[in-house]
Order: structure tokens, then sequence, then C-alpha cells
């Protein structure tokens, strides 16, 4: 077969990205010789990061990006950070996470910001604090996105970088911030670490104060991590639900930051606050936060005055009902993925909105997953339009994004996107049902969706065995495996990955 | 004073006419039938050249002339003929384009002399204007622009049944962004206090922006006016039907607009966000009838060639619409459009000849109108540090100046400013303000 793809220069430039993986193990690393905890996991993890870095370097001496290598890299660094990410869980040979299908799927869960896991006992009794952190520290690099990252960083990547932060980045399209790419780049990346760290010291600064008893200075680096990258992994067992009430109303708005389009903080540092304002996708996402929270915090609420309750302490109490509600609402729509308490317990109908929040997503240009609000504002937007031009089928109506027009193609790209992603849904939920039962597994049908789709959606915990005080270990290794396919695919938005697999990329 | 007029067409032959009487003209053309016709017509010079080259214009005397006037059909000829005016001496330019966005380009320069231009006049804006005055405001008896549109001075007379006859000024007043300049009694210019009774037969002189004009003169004129709720069509997406289409959404209403070619449609549609634009061949009557054509309240007729705008002004008519106000490009022809059944021609050449005109008249830098023949003026002006305005609040600098002043309306960094007794001007501010005659002499010493 003749391949017009250049796949030497896109293993090159992975390789670049995997070497430099070593210096972001330097800190685990750190905290190992810290804790006293021996240094053989990480220092062993960088050198096999070195190693195989610098032996794909040298497939090609002197790299150069097209559009199609592009993809390839992109979808090629996700793969190989993630594979070199798990080797810490395997060298360290602690708990369900040592095995290598396992340990990939906590790396895979842990860079695409996922937050599922299959690690039985959550804590520092199995494992070590440097892994522990380590587990928390993927999250926070493949939040913003490691391409992001790189192209913020290596030079060589500044040509292509557009293209290459094209490919990665969450909603259709980037916006080109500032002439350069890499200082775009940077300026998304100086954001995130700035919010990341005012995050970090108010954690702390609460358990200073004393309202945040359990919320160490350990926890709350941990914790900054995780929320800015809407990632979900907590180093406590019970997650966030282990921690104060202050602790958890402090979360509730760097979540709902986290799944902000990150250029309107690039603008509100230049003192254009009022494009928050102005923003269309800024405002739909937190009308819809309100809306879901409103219903789950009623629902919650006004299950105390039925009969037979099933929330427990939750119900008949306001403060409880709408802080529980809006956490975990914003919890899943911005596919963070932490639990303020076992939401398996509450009643099926909030249970409902929560399965429909798995869909919605954080914003173009964040680091949250799923479909993306701006996807389902301009579907509704132009399902609107579809109402109009059926009476009057001469009007020519573009589809409308805050005084700006949408080319008919992006609209249509977000269509044929969003059919995708379902069609994706529904196959992908019978294939892990059907792996189930082949292993003799006991699945219901809506776990096995549920699971699918906080994959897929890069969200984290579903619903009944993969609750949120649950792990995915009960699943078989392929669809555990299948599951990492899809937290892959749903980070870089599909398209970029299924390309790969068609004849035409690579051929004509 | 002497003025040199470049191009001999329908605008520059006009205005030619018209100043002839009282000043030395010159006229500038390439054409040598023109030029010999218009020897023989009028009393003026007229020079066979090019009046963007120096030779020319100096033929014309460029060097000790008052005024240059640019009124061919090609924007960039008037230009740099302009320009090249300015580079010999400093002689007052007067532009003409068609184009916008040198207008915008021009208004946008801090001190507006880009190009060379000291005065531009956009044809099809004006024209739009000229329309969506005749259409949007039909209870108005004249209207003028300021602040590059931003501010509507307008003047309405109140008939016996008007519901703000026999109300004070203060009852009538409900729109915030609008302040009574002035009341217009029996020939006499009054300036209306809160409790100043408003009587039927009166005129009264109002600024503000032009969704506030637009609100009062439904107050005013509920019959006339359009609500918001009418239905406006406008044929054509020409220059002139698009800027049409954009007044009228500045002013709260929601045109329809058809136009034919996709590509230009679906810009229209980009550009339009409260329009409704159709892509349809306008002259299918089939179309018309299913789009409630026939239900118009208004219909413009904004297309390229003056035929197809007669043809569908007089179909629209035919049809059943209320109103049809229709684009004549050839002058000859508004007579022939009013003859069959055409409510109102518009001719852009005429609307910008008389523009020019008026302002050559006045020759004020600065924008101005004229009230009641000469009784008051509404003036803008750019204030400067120096000014008595400058500083303070509005009561306070008013108290300093004769009876007979009234700040209208401002607008600081192209925004509308409402003023207010307490508002504070500041340096740059462009304030738009009525004055009354015999205050006139020592207001404009102290701004």
């Amino acid at each position: 077969m003749n391949v017009r793809v250049d796949w030497r220069a896109s293993t090159s430039l992975v390789g670049t990205v995997v070497k430099w993986l070593a210096v972001a193990m330097a800190f685990p690393l750190a905290l190992a010789v810290f804790y006293g905890e021996g240094v053989t996991t990480f220092a062993a993890s960088m050198a096999l990061a070195v190693g195989v870095g610098w032996s794909l370097e040298q497939l090609d001496d002197d790299p150069d990006l097209g559009a199609r290598e592009g993809f390839l890299m992109v979808a090629l660094t996700w793969l190989a950070v993630s594979i070199i990410g798990a080797s810490p869980y395997v060298i360290a040979g602690q708990g369900t996470v040592a095995h290598p299908v396992n340990a990939l799927f906590e790396s895979m869960s842990g860079f695409t910001t996922t937050g599922a896991t299959v690690m039985r006992n959550i804590g520092f009794e199995d494992h070590s604090r440097a892994l522990m952190m380590w587990r928390q520290q993927t999250q926070w690099l493949g939040g913003m996105g490691i391409v992001v990252l790189a192209v913020a960083i290596l030079p060589e990547l500044s040509v292509g970088g557009a293209q290459l932060m094209d490919a990665e980045a969450p909603g259709p399209g980037i916006t080109k911030l500032t002439p350069r790419i890499a200082e775009t780049a940077r300026a998304l990346w100086r954001a995130y670490l700035g919010i990341t760290a005012l995050e970090m010291s108010l954690l702390f600064g609460l358990h200073l104060l004393g309202f945040a008893p359990n919320m160490t200075l350990y926890q709350s680096v941990a914790h900054g991590f995780t929320t800015m990258a809407t990632g979900g992994f907590s180093p406590a067992a019970r997650s966030i639900e282990f921690f104060s009430a202050a602790v958890q109303w402090l979360i509730i708005p760097f979540m709902v930051a986290a799944g902000t389009n990150f250029a309107l903080f690039w603008h509100a540092l230049n003192g254009e606050a009022e494009m928050f304002a102005e923003d269309n996708e800024f405002r739909f996402y937190v009308g819809v936060l309100a809306v879901f929270s409103a219903v789950v915090a009623v629902l919650l609420f006004a299950d105390g005055l039925a009969e037979q309750a099933v929330v427990g302490p939750v119900a008949g109490e306001v403060e409880r009902s709408a802080r529980h509600a809006m956490f975990q609402v914003v919890s899943l729509v911005t596919t963070t993925g932490y639990a303020s308490m076992d939401f398996n317990t509450w009643g099926q109908p909030a249970q409902y909105v929560l399965f429909v929040a798995l869909f919605v997503g954080g914003s173009a240009g964040s680091t949250g997953g799923a479909v993306k609000i701006v996807r389902w504002l301009v579907i509704l937007k132009s399902i609107k339009r579809e109402l109009f031009t059926t009476v009057h089928p001469e009007a020519v109506r573009p589809v409308r994004l805050g005084g700006r027009s949408l080319d008919e193609r992006a609209v249509r790209g977000i269509y044929a996107f969003t059919l995708l992603y379902l069609l994706i849904f529904f196959v992908a939920g019978a294939v892990v049902y059907f792996d189930a039962a082949r292993t003799g597994m006991d699945l219901v049908a809506l776990d096995a969706m549920s699971a699918v789709a906080a994959t897929l959606g890069n969200v984290g915990p579903g619903f009944g065995i993969v609750g949120p005080m649950n792990n995915y270990i009960p699943f078989p290794a392929t669809s555990k495996l299948f599951m990492v396919f899809l937290m892959w695919i749903g980070r870089l938005e599909i398209l970029p990955v299924l390309v790969l697999l068609t004849p035409a990329y690579w051929r004509s | 004073m002497h003025v040199i007029i470049i191009g001999a067409g329908e605008v520059g032959s006009s205005i030619a006419a018209s100043l002839a009487d009282a000043h030395e003209v010159v006229v500038v053309d390439v054409d040598g039938e023109r030029v010999d016709a218009l020897t023989y017509s009028h009393d003026v010079l007229a020079i066979e050249g090019d009046g963007t080259s120096l030779d020319t214009l100096e033929e014309a005397g460029v060097e000790r002339t008052d005024m240059i006037i640019a009124s061919t059909d090609r924007d960039e000829t008037n230009l740099v003929a302009c320009g090249t005016a300015k580079t010999v001496d400093d002689p007052f330019t007067i532009a003409r384009v068609k184009n916008v966005d040198y207008l915008e380009t021009w208004q946008h320069a801090e001190d507006r002399r880009a190009f060379g231009v000291d005065f531009m006049v956009c044809t099809n804006l004006l024209t739009a204007q000229d329309i969506v005055r005749v259409i949007g405001l039909p209870a108005a008896r004249d209207v003028d622009p300021f602040a590059g549109g931003r501010v509507q001075m307008a003047e309405f007379e109140v008939g016996p049944d008007s519901p703000v006859a026999d109300q004070t000024v203060r009852e009538a007043d409900r729109f915030d962004s609008l302040t009574f300049a002035a009341l217009l009694r029996n020939g006499d210019v009054e300036i209306p206090r809160g409790e100043t009774l408003i009587r039927a037969d009166d005129r009264v002189v109002v600024i503000g922006s032009p969704e506030s004009v637009q609100g009062f003169a439904r107050e005013i004129a509920p019959s006339e006016t359009p609500s918001g709720n009418e239905d406006l069509v406008i044929i054509g997406g020409s220059e002139i039907g698009y800027h049409t289409a954009r007044l009228l959404e500045e002013r709260g209403l929601h045109p329809r607009l058809i136009e034919q070619d996709p590509d230009r449609a679906r810009q229209l549609a980009e550009e339009l966000p409260d329009t409704v634009v159709m892509e349809n061949d306008p002259t299918d009557a089939e179309f018309l009838a299913r789009e409630h054509v026939d239900e118009a309240d208004a219909v413009v007729a904004a297309l390229d060639s003056d035929e197809q705008n007669l043809l569908v002004s007089v179909l629209a008519k035919q049809l059943g619409a209320r109103r049809t106000v229709a684009v004549v490009e050839s002058g000859d022809y508004v007579d022939v459009f009013e003859t069959v059944g055409v409510d109102v021609g518009v001719n852009p050449r005429e609307v910008t000849a008389e523009e020019i005109t008026r302002f050559t008249r006045e020759l004020h830098t600065e924008n101005v109108a004229l009230i009641e023949n000469d009784k008051a003026e509404v003036l803008e002006v750019e204030v400067d540090a120096e000014s008595i305005l400058v500083g303070r609040p509005i009561s306070e600098a008013v108290a300093d100046l004769p009876e007979g002043f009234v700040v209208g309306a401002i607008t600081r960094d192209e925004q509308f400013v409402v003023p207010r007794g307490d508002t504070v001007i500041e340096p740059g501010d462009h304030v738009v303000a009525f004055v009354g005659r015999e205050a006139l002499e020592a207001v404009s010493e102290k701004l």
C-alpha cells in the first residue's frame, strides 16, 4: 500500500512530547522523596519516558507537519502519553491498578479528565502519596490539553500549531486570541494555571481558618488539579463527601469556571469583563446549570415530603438539597465527576435529570467534555430556523451566535458531530452490554449506558454499579480496553481519531 | 465666492444651476459634449479635463478658489480630486461618495479631514435616510440626522386629534433619550418648560436618538406612524435597499427584504439581524401574493434598474400595498413614476445635489439645520476644552448663556448620552443644540 502520510514525522513529534512527560513526573518524584516512599517507581518511569521518547524522535530528525500528519500526531500523542503515564501504576505494583489493563484504564481516564476509576481501595493504605498525586496530576496535564501545552512550550510546533490545537481543542474550532499560536496557547495555560493556583490557596485557606478540617495542603493541591481539569479524581475514597459543606460550596464556582470558555478569562484579564455577559454560549451555559440545579433541588427537597422517602438525610432540608443538587448538576454538566454524596441513593426522577446532564458538556474552549453546550445551542437555533423556513420557504436565515452568523458548513458539522456522538453512544452501549453477557457479568442495561456515556463524555461516574462511590473493576478486560478507546476518542471529539480509520486518509 | 465643481453629470449640473446666480462657478468634466451643453445652458465657466489632474485644476483657478465640489459618479475620482486640490491651496472641499465605507472612514478620522475632504456626502445613505423618513416618519415635517445618524432632529405638527394635544410637555415627554427643543407657535419660537401646554396646531422640535424620535412620532401621530407591527417590504438588496433596512432596524422596525441573488441574500441576512431576508424573483406575482405583499403597509422598490423598480412598484400597488416608494436613478422619470401610481419616487442624485447645495448655502463646518425659515438653528459642535460647556453640569453652563439655547443630545465616543441638568460635558463630545436666532451670535462665540 502506498502510504501518503508522513507517519515518521508525526511519531517523531509524539516522541518529543513523551520525552517531556518525564519532566512532569518530577513532581511526584519529589513527593516520594519528601514522604520517604522510595524513588524507584518514578525514577524508572522517567527513564522509560525519556527512553521511549528519544527512540521515537529518531524516526525523523527534521519533522515537518502537514494537516494530515497533525491528526495522526494529536491522536497518537494522547495514546502514547496515556501508555507511558500508566507505567508508575504498574511499576509501583500497589492494589488493583497494578494490572496493566487497569493501569492503562486509570491513566487514560486521568489524561482525558474522565475520572472513571479502577482503583478498589482509594486512599493511602494501599497506595503511596506520590502515586495518588500522579493520578491527580495526569488530569491537570490533560485538562487544558497536552498538545496545547506542547504548542505553548515547544518552538518546533509553532507553525502547524493552530492545526494541532484545532484537532485537540474541545468545541468547534479554536479562536486565535493572539497573532502567534504559541502565544495563544500560553495565554490559555496561564489562565488555567492562575485559576488552579487560586483554587488551591482558597481550599487551603478554608483549612487554615478551620472550616475544612480534612482539606490539608496535600488535598488542596490534589483537588485543585482535578477541579480545573474537570477531571474528578480524588484521593479521598468518598470523593468530596469527605470534606465539609464549605469546601463543597467553594468547589462549585470553580467547576463552573472550568466548564467556561477560557478565552473569556483571557478577555477578562484584558479588561473586557463584559464579554461574559455578552457571550451567548456562557449565558446559555449558566442558564442550563441554573434550570437543572433548580429541578434537582426541588426533586430532592420534595422527596422528604413523600411517604417513603428514599433520599434520606437530604430531603426536606433546604441547604442540603440545594447544595447537593447544585454540586451534582454542575459536576456532571461540566463533566468533572466529583460527588458530594452518593447520588445512587436518590429518587429515579432526580437520577434521570443527572443522566441527561451527562450529554450536555461544558463550553467550547473549556476543559469539559461531552457534546458541548455550544453545539446544543446551535442545534436549538437551527431547529427554530427550520420551523420558520417551513412557513416561509424563501427566507434566508443565518444561524446567529452572539451577533456573528455561523457558516452553514459549521452548522452542518455540528449536526454531524452530535449525531455521530449519539450513534457511537448507542452502539458502544450495546457492545459493553454484550461483552458483559459474554463473560457472565450481571449488568443492568441502564448501568451499561451510563458507563458508556460517562467514559465517552469524559465525565467519570455513571449510575448503578459505576456510581460515584463505586468503580469500573467488575467489567471484563475487553470492555475496559473498549472504554479506554471511548475515552480517547471522546477527549479528541471523535473525528480526529475516526478520520485515521478511513482508507482515504492514508492513501489519496 | 469662487466655486469649482468637478463632474457635470446630474448632480454637478444641478448644483451648478443653483449656485450660478450668487457665485462664480467653474465646472470641470472629461466629456466635451457635456461641457459645451453646460456653457450654453447656465452662466458658468465649463472646462473640459480630468478633475484629478493638477493642470486641469490650475486651469480652473484652484489657487484662488474658495470651494471645490467633487460630484462625479466615481467615488475614487472625487476623493483624489479633493486630495489633489489640497496640495495647491486650502479650499473647502466637498466630495460625493456612494460607498458608505468611505463616509465611515472619513467620520472616523479625528479631525474629519481624511482624504483631504472637508465635507462628505454619501449618496446611498442619504437616499436611504430619505426613504426611511418617507415610510418611517410620514408625520414629520422635517427630519435631519446629526452625529453620523446617532442623533436626530425632527419637527412635527400637532394635529387636533393628536393624543399629546392639550398635554404639558412633562406629560408628553415619556422618552429617556429625547429632548423637547422648541415649540413653534404662531411663527414664534418658544423654549418649552415642563409645565408648558402643547396645543393643537403647534409644531414641536425634538432632538434625540432615532429610536426615541420614532417612539415619539407614534405618540403624536399614531395613525400615520408605523408602530413596529407594520409590514414594510423592501424589494431589492442594493446598497440603498440594505441601508434602508438597516435604518429601519435602528428605529425598532422589522422590515422584510427580497433579493434574488443567493449570495447577496445570504450576506444581507447576516448583516441585518432584525430583517427577514427572502431569496426569490421579486417580480414573481404568485410569490408576492403568498408572502402577503398585498397587505404591506409600505413597499420600497430598490432594485438596480429603473424599469424593474417601476414594474415591481406598480405590481405591488396593484396587488394592494398601501404605499409604494421607488428609487429612480434617472431624475427625468420621477414624474412618470408618480403619474402611474407610485406614491413617492426618490432620486439619489437629486437628494445628493440638494444636500450639497443646502450645505454650501449655509457653509458651516459643522452640521446645521434651519428651523422655520431661519428663526432658529439646530447645530452640532464638537466641544474643545475651552468651551463654556465643558467640565460642569449643563444646568450651570446654560445659565451663563442667553435664553433660547437648549442642549438636545450629546454623543461621546460615538455613543448616545442623554443630556440632563446634571450631565457634565467632556472635551471631544459632540453636542447637538437648539439655538434661537437672537441667541445665535452670543452662543457661537462662547462655544
